[in-house]
């Protein structure tokens, strides 16, 4: 880095400092002193019945909603890279203009969607395929649709990206041995585009772990992860403490993910 | 060892009126020629010209927009790459980057569905073959480019298909690894006797390699002929002047400036073709003989050959390539001299 460089980024670290890196250590010091001195509250984390099971589901959910998203996610980048003009289109609205709208109203769309009184609900039971409304909000399922559905563009990306450098020749060297095409996806196409899979799983699933908006209002309160209870922590039945040592939890677990995603993409742009 | 891979599979490929048009822009028309059974078979021409769109119709990943192709005499037009099971060799080796050296090679096998003992001994045996001995368990990007394309010849060549389809192949190697893999090619081809198509823009590539070069221009074929008959017998202008250096005289009533030219065939006007190395120096007017008088303008030295540029009849630019030893000493920039060949050099186009 010149000395340009520096004087360049400078501003920009002043700022993160002062914004983040500070408050984070504040943030720290409370998980250790809040109520009082000690390691209690880390205690209660790794202890505390109720912390472990939110603990438990947001992994859970983000296992889930990281498998259904980058699977999804797949189908569409296929369709995108691979298709005609129309396909290609389409693909790009689909992608597109959900990512242009914010989370909040994106999450009460599907609570309009989904609710008892819901689009699907009325639906089916107005086409008399079911009697009673079907439960699709206020529970996992619901957190998990919203959640899918805000993060398939942030997963497209990555995979859109790998499969534009798989090189064409690869693929028709595999057709001129008589290759089929179910073993050319599987056995060529697809590892050849595992970098893009996995950077689009690690990304998709730190977008995940700190899920406020979509599981407050799709989950009703009831499938409360751990960017809620932090919320819950802090605002309603305040313990301060154990909000900070789960928010120190959180912050190191990204951090530690964050840093494999960037090993993942490095790995692409050095050579060997 | 390398006895056991001599097969006798190889095909004949036929191509009837292959023409083939992207939109309004013809790529390729009336193309007709046979390729033989174990031939090696130069496709070479400028880029543009259509040799590509040639070879990827013959391997079935371009259908043609008319014309007909056989194999082995049989209607082979409609069928796909994936059931022609040509092996095909591309422009920047085209190897599967998640796969080993051997899982490469072995690929074609898997999908032919041999036996792991089979695939396995067929495996090392071209591992063998190529020279990549030791080499099988790396990956392609731990491997040069020299190393890469053997890897890229072995798999193809593995499964003993009846055709083998090269699109310049060598075209991202360096000049001395490029020598070395055309050794190689000409080895493989003898070893396995499997009709070679072979795609080239360079002409001495062509001309080492082939049995037969067909040249290409602008979307049609020139010429097909062995090297030799294409270079010293084009039979067109292009092919004349695409090959190496070629002097090209204007040719009226067989004179040239009022001296009468002897030609080995029939004709009296047009332009005649004479290689530079076919050309002789005489300082004086010879008094029989065909000859052209010329004004040096450059002479280069090149060790076992001086090049001459002369400006020749009608301001013609003209260069000759002699022996250094049949050169005459003293010679300079602005000398008046004759250039002369012998009647059969001499190609009226």
């Amino acid at each position: 880095m010149t000395r340009r460089h520096a004087i360049l980024l400078g501003p920009l670290l002043l700022f993160l400092a002062a914004a983040y890196l500070i408050p984070f250590l504040g943030v720290m010091r409370w998980s250790f002193t809040l109520p009082e001195p000690g390691v209690q509250n880390y205690r209660a984390v790794l202890a505390d019945p109720l912390v472990q099971s939110v603990l438990w589901r947001t992994l859970r959910i983000c296992a889930l909603v990281t498998v259904i998203t980058v699977a999804a996610a797949y189908m569409l980048s296929l369709i995108w890279v691979r298709s005609g003009p129309v396909g290609r289109l389409l693909v790009e609205l689909c992608i597109l203009i959900p990512f242009w709208i914010s989370v909040l109203t994106r999450a009460f769309g599907w609570l309009a969607m989904l609710s008892n009184r819901g689009l699907v609900n009325t639906w089916l039971q107005g086409l008399g395929i079911i009697e009673w409304p079907l439960v699709l909000v206020r529970n996992e399922f619901g957190v998990i649709v919203g959640m899918v559905h805000f993060l398939i563009p942030f997963a497209v990306f990555p995979i859109a990206a790998s499969m534009r450098n798989v090189d064409e020749r690869v693929l028709m060297a595999a057709r001129s041995f008589g290759a089929s095409r179910t073993r050319i996806f599987w056995q060529i196409f697809v590892p050849m585009t595992r970098p893009g899979i996995l950077g689009a799983a690690l990304l998709v699933f730190v977008f995940a772990l700190g899920f406020f908006i979509t599981p407050a209002i799709l989950g009703g309160g009831r499938s409360v992860m751990v960017a809620e209870l932090i919320y819950l922590r802090l605002f309603q039945s305040p313990d301060w403490g154990l909000a900070a040592a789960l928010s120190v939890v959180l912050m190191v677990g990204v951090g530690a993910l964050i840093a494999m995603l960037l090993r993942q993409f490095g790995e692409r742009t050095t050579p060997r | 060892m390398r006895d056991t891979v001599t097969q006798t599979r190889a095909a004949e490929i036929g191509a009837t009126g292959i023409g083939k048009r992207f939109g309004t822009f013809t790529a390729l028309e009336d193309i007709s020629l046979t390729i033989a059974r174990g031939e090696f078979l130069t496709l070479l021409g400028p880029s543009g010209s259509g040799k590509t769109t040639f070879l990827m119709i013959l391997s079935g990943f371009e259908p043609p927009t008319t014309g007909t192709l056989t194999l082995d005499g049989k209607d082979m037009t409609g069928m796909p790459a994936e059931s022609r099971g040509f092996g095909m060799v591309f422009q920047g080796y085209a190897l599967f980057p998640h796969m080993t050296v051997a899982e490469n090679i072995a690929f074609p096998l898997k999908v032919q569905r041999r036996s792991s003992a089979q695939i396995r001994a067929r495996v090392d045996q071209m591992i063998e073959m190529v020279g990549l001995g030791g080499h099988g368990h790396k990956r392609p990007a731990g491997l040069s480019g020299g190393q890469q394309q053997r890897v890229a010849l072995a798999r193809a060549l593995a499964y003993e298909p009846p055709v083998m389809l090269f699109d310049e192949p060598f075209s991202a190697l360096d000049r001395n690894l490029r020598a070395q893999m055309q050794g190689e090619m000409r080895r493989l081809h003898r070893e396995t006797g499997t009709t070679f198509v072979f795609v080239t823009h360079d002409q001495e590539e062509a001309l080492t390699l082939s049995s037969r070069i067909a040249i290409f221009d602008a979307g049609r074929l020139q010429q097909l002929a062995p090297p030799r008959e294409v270079y010293e017998r084009p039979e067109n202008r292009f092919v004349a002047e695409f090959l190496g250096d070629i002097n090209i005289l204007t040719l009226k009533d067989g004179q040239i400036e009022g001296r009468a030219i002897t030609l080995p065939g029939a004709g009296r006007s047009g332009d005649l073709a004479i290689r530079p190395e076919y050309m002789g120096l005489s300082l004086a007017e010879p008094a029989t003989g065909n000859a052209v008088p010329a004004t040096l303008l450059d002479l280069t030295y090149l060790g076992a050959t001086t090049k001459l540029e002369l400006r020749g009849p009608g301001g013609a630019a003209m260069v000759l390539s002699l022996p250094t030893a049949e050169t005459p000493p003293g010679l300079a920039p602005g000398a008046t001299l004759w250039a002369t060949w012998a009647p059969e050099r001499g190609v009226l186009l």
